[in-house]
């Protein structure tokens, strides 16, 4: 096995050996990018001398802890090759959002993320494709190109953190982060193969991080398996002085509670959401899951979530409504792109948010402005953060019960390029399972449990606000009971993909 | 179409959007179609229901009122479309005569 295909936790350990060097796993990841990136488009932007110049760095400090015996100072990701998506500010990358509006925007500051994972010593790869502003399931709403899935190149990633979620399932990042605010980071992990973690709201920084929906909004890890994936949110989360909405709850140990071999667990499994028109196929996969986590020891329970069919109209109104007013601030004065030809300041604005936007972020701009209009502000706004309130207090009730919900991420598999380009409701409607932890702020995580005529299905696992810890342990049963099934995407078919 | 032509305007109008005519015939039909399935939540009883804004919510945060290091200006104004100095340029505001707005 390449050392790009590698978990972080394998290479830590060999890192730590002194077995290879950050240097050669940053090659490996490089060689694989001169290799599938013309096929795959995982990245907007890549930062080979810098992050060679980092992965030094981490071997120069790896050799010194290992001669004064701190080793265990160390964390893990000290070296490791990780992606961030396009939407997270690393000063001095472009940061684009995938928009035209960005495509020339070089942040003067790093977002808190971005900056926790250098400080730890991780080697910053590159900024991966995403749907533009992460508006979007597939990453085909990038202003620039499609990311394919590695599985299947004539298959979108998901979206929108599309392009971090192929670069580390074709090896060419170790880990990545993503954003989520309706499924974006567990939808393309799903469809990917990965273990995809949408984090509890505030538990997570979003300073730096380009808004979308504000009261949504969570940066999360790709990994290729849950124990990289508890690595990764260890070095993310905690209070930030400057995100005034990040929780000061105290960060655990994510990985010391994976060695506990409590099995204890009572599994929620909503009639909702496991109605007849579920795909026969990813229902059998999530049926089979859900078996595997009882013969484990887990307690299964039917449990109910009534107002979950709600949940696409209430997510789509206040997400669309905080979007349309995030994205007010781009208006080509500041910063980013300024229409030419444009006379006078009320021209400028409105041509370069013109050009500057795609179809799907004006869309939804249009939309949150409707729904944020004085004569239609009660009807709808209003009327979604009640419905809101219901939502929430149907989660915190079955969670009140039981450790965790189980569900599909997705009623889909990674479905074909230009398939759903045409109906923007029916991809809506592809969030149906995702978004209430979203709406609820619960922690949700995507696990890999199995394939569909080659292509990789994932279960998702919702678990009680700031307890990470409990889902990531029954997340690690279903990856020990599920998971292997799921290996990755075959290296041959991503040689025989065509170019672009 | 549940919204008309001029409502969709409108919008475009209030979100600082121009659009041609055809791109307006799209998103007046877009709209309409997705509201169309927003309206679902009409149906929903929520008469005394509070509202979430926040689904974990933080107190009032408070801190020192500490002077900081600020953002390097040369890298701030390096991302200005325009710039004259150490200011932003943009468009006169003010026309002479006729202002186009």
């Amino acid at each position: 096995m390449k050392l790009c295909d590698m978990t972080i936790h394998e290479l830590a350990a060999l890192l730590r050996a002194g077995e290879v060097t950050s240097t050669e796993i940053t090659e490996s990841v490089f060689d694989r990018i001169d290799q599938v990136e013309e096929s795959v488009g995982a990245y907007v932007t890549t930062a080979r001398d810098q992050a060679f110049e980092q992965a030094a760095a981490a071997d120069k400090r790896l050799l010194q802890a290992r001669k004064r015996g701190s080793l265990s100072d160390i964390s893990p990701l000290m070296g490791i090759p990780l992606a961030l998506k396009d939407n997270i500010c690393t000063r001095g990358i472009r940061t684009t959002c995938a928009s035209k509006m960005l495509a020339d925007f070089v942040p003067p500051y790093d977002a808190t993320v971005a900056r926790r994972l250098g400080d730890l010593g991780a080697v910053i790869v590159g900024k991966t494709n995403m749907d533009e502003f992460a508006m979007g399931s597939s990453t085909e709403n990038s202003a620039f190109h499609v990311t394919r899935n590695p599985w299947d190149f004539e298959r979108v990633p998901g979206g929108s953190s599309g392009g971090s979620a192929a670069a580390v399932a074709a090896g060419e990042a170790i880990g990545a982060l993503g954003t989520d605010t309706g499924g974006s980071v567990r939808q393309p992990a799903s469809f990917c193969g990965l273990v995809g973690l949408k984090p509890t709201y505030a538990r997570v920084s979003r300073y730096g991080v380009v808004a979308f929906s504000s009261s949504l909004d969570q940066v999360g890890p790709i990994t290729r398996d849950v124990w990289d994936c508890a690595i990764m949110l260890r070095a993310i989360a905690g209070r930030d002085e400057r995100d005034a909405t990040s929780s000061p709850e105290p960060v655990p140990d994510y990985c010391g509670s994976l060695k506990e071999t409590d099995r204890d667990f009572t599994i929620g499994v909503p009639s909702e959401f496991m109605h007849s028109g579920l795909d026969s196929g990813i229902r059998e996969l999530i049926d089979n899951a859900v078996r595997a986590l009882e013969d484990a020891g887990a307690r299964i329970v039917e449990v109910s979530l009534p107002h979950s069919d709600y949940a696409i109209a209430v997510y789509y109104l206040i997400a669309t409504a905080e979007a349309s007013s995030n994205l007010a601030r781009m208006d080509g004065i500041r910063y980013g792109f300024r229409a030419e030809d444009a006379h006078g300041v009320q021209a400028v604005i409105r041509q370069s948010r013109s050009e500057g936007f795609g179809p799907e972020v004006k869309r939804r701009i249009m939309l949150g402005t409707h729904a944020l209009s004085s004569k239609h502000y009660d009807e709808y706004y209003l009327k979604a953060l009640k419905a809101r309130t219901l939502i929430l207090g149907d989660v915190k009730e079955v969670l009140e019960k039981c450790d965790c919900i189980i569900s599909p991420t997705s009623p889909t598999v990674a479905f074909r390029i230009g398939e759903k380009l045409d109906d923007p409701v029916a991809l809506y409607l592809m969030d149906v399972y995702t978004t209430i932890a979203n709406l609820s702020g619960m922690p949700a995580v995507s696990v890999p449990c199995g394939t569909l005529k080659g292509l990789p299905v994932g279960a998702q696992l919702i678990g009680r606000a700031f307890d990470e810890g409990t889902l990531f342990r029954i997340a690690h049963l279903l990856e020990q009971a599920c998971g292997e099934s799921v290996k990755r995407p075959p290296l041959e078919a991503m040689k025989g993909g065509r170019d672009r | 179409m549940s919204i008309s032509k001029e409502e969709t305007a409108h919008i475009a109008e209030l979100a600082r959007l121009s659009l041609n005519e055809s791109e307006l015939a799209q998103a007046q039909h877009d709209l309409s179609e997705i509201i169309d399935y927003m309206n679902k939540i009409a149906g929903l009883n929520t008469d005394g229901v509070a509202l979430t804004i926040q689904p974990c919510p933080v107190a009032n945060v408070w801190r020192e009122d500490v002077v900081l290091p600020s953002l390097n200006r040369e890298e701030v104004l390096a991302n200005a479309p325009d710039r004259q100095g150490e200011f932003f340029r943009v468009p006169r505001i003010i026309e002479a005569e006729g202002a186009d707005e």
